[in-house]
């Protein structure tokens, strides 16, 4: 008997024609299969200052991401981060945490597959955003850096600011929420057609 | 709609939480020796004030933490939030006594 490797594809492949056709205020690119791992750590902690010195960083406060370094990191909850780096670091990192924890109390795991990523990028993403999202985007109340878990048209996204007064979003999207909210920002940034946006 | 203050993420949407019931129910010390009435008692039985209630809410849409609430049942004002092991705090009601009809009196 053989096991097939099954053919690997990200969530949103397909749409890359449909993004194509959106206003060029509000370019949409989706980041396949980037490394994704959740940390549960005390902060504060042995573990904790492990992984910062192994990272080079500091994990970041509430609300805040890190996002100097090649691995983003993700405020997700008081004890708990995402690391966001390039495609296929997943088995790399997990041993370099792993190590550099050693005994101490914590937790990395693998979620890679867990989530998608979509980049947003022009002067439009604020407006159309504000249309299924809570969230107030004004750079005085989440400047760059800024990472918030919370709804986007009733899907669960977690929303990253990467470019000032949100010119430039991450949203990282559950996969198999992944094409409904397509189809919702595709929906979204067609009034903007046609217009010199 | 309304605004519920995560103490973690500050104030989201109502939707983003869900509810979880009066705060402060222990569990039984030693389950084995209640009878059925007082396993009842435990179980289904919880208060229902006119005013300043405990309670426990998850940010689930957010940073999936539990926490409690002082609610104003009368207003539905959050008065405040607080840890989830903690002491509920005093407060008495900051809202406007509501309109009572007579026969329509809180209990307490």
């Amino acid at each position: 008997m053989t096991v097939e490797t099954p053919i690997r594809f990200s969530p949103l492949s397909e749409w890359q024609d449909d993004f194509a056709q959106l206003p060029t205020g509000l370019q949409v690119r989706e980041l396949p299969y980037l490394t994704q791992l959740t940390l549960r750590v005390a902060p504060g902690s042995a573990a904790a200052k492990a992984v910062e010195s192994a990272l080079d960083i500091t994990l970041p406060g509430p609300l805040r991401a890190e996002l100097s370094g090649d691995v983003k990191v993700l405020w997700m909850g008081p004890d708990e981060w995402l690391l966001a780096a390039p495609e296929g670091l997943q088995d790399e990192l997990l041993a370099q945490l792993r190590s550099a924890i050693g005994d101490e109390f914590a937790a990395v795991t693998d979620v890679s597959a867990q989530r998608t990523t979509l980049a947003l990028s022009g002067h439009l993403v604020r407006e159309v955003l504000a249309q299924g999202c809570a969230i107030d985007l004004d750079p005085r109340a989440t400047p760059v850096g800024s990472c918030l878990t919370t709804l986007l048209a009733q899907a669960p996204i977690t929303l990253v600011v990467r470019g000032e007064g949100a010119s430039s979003v991450w949203l990282l999207v559950r996969s198999s929420f992944a094409s409904y909210l397509a189809t919702w920002l595709v929906d979204a940034g067609t009034e903007y057609r046609g217009s010199s946006g | 709609m309304q605004l519920i203050a995560c103490p973690w993420c500050g104030e989201r949407e109502e939707i983003e939480f869900h509810y979880g019931g009066e705060a402060h129910i222990a569990y039984p010390e030693d389950p084995y020796a209640l009878d059925d009435e007082q396993w009842a008692q435990y179980v289904f039985f919880r208060d229902n004030p006119k005013g300043p209630f405990a309670e426990r809410w998850v940010h689930s849409a957010g940073c999936r933490r539990w926490f409690n609430a002082l609610r104003d049942t009368v207003t539905h004002e959050f008065l405040t939030v607080y840890g989830i092991g903690a002491e509920r705090p005093s407060h008495t009601s900051t809202a406007p006594a509501a309109p009572r009809a007579k026969g329509q009196e809180a209990s307490r």
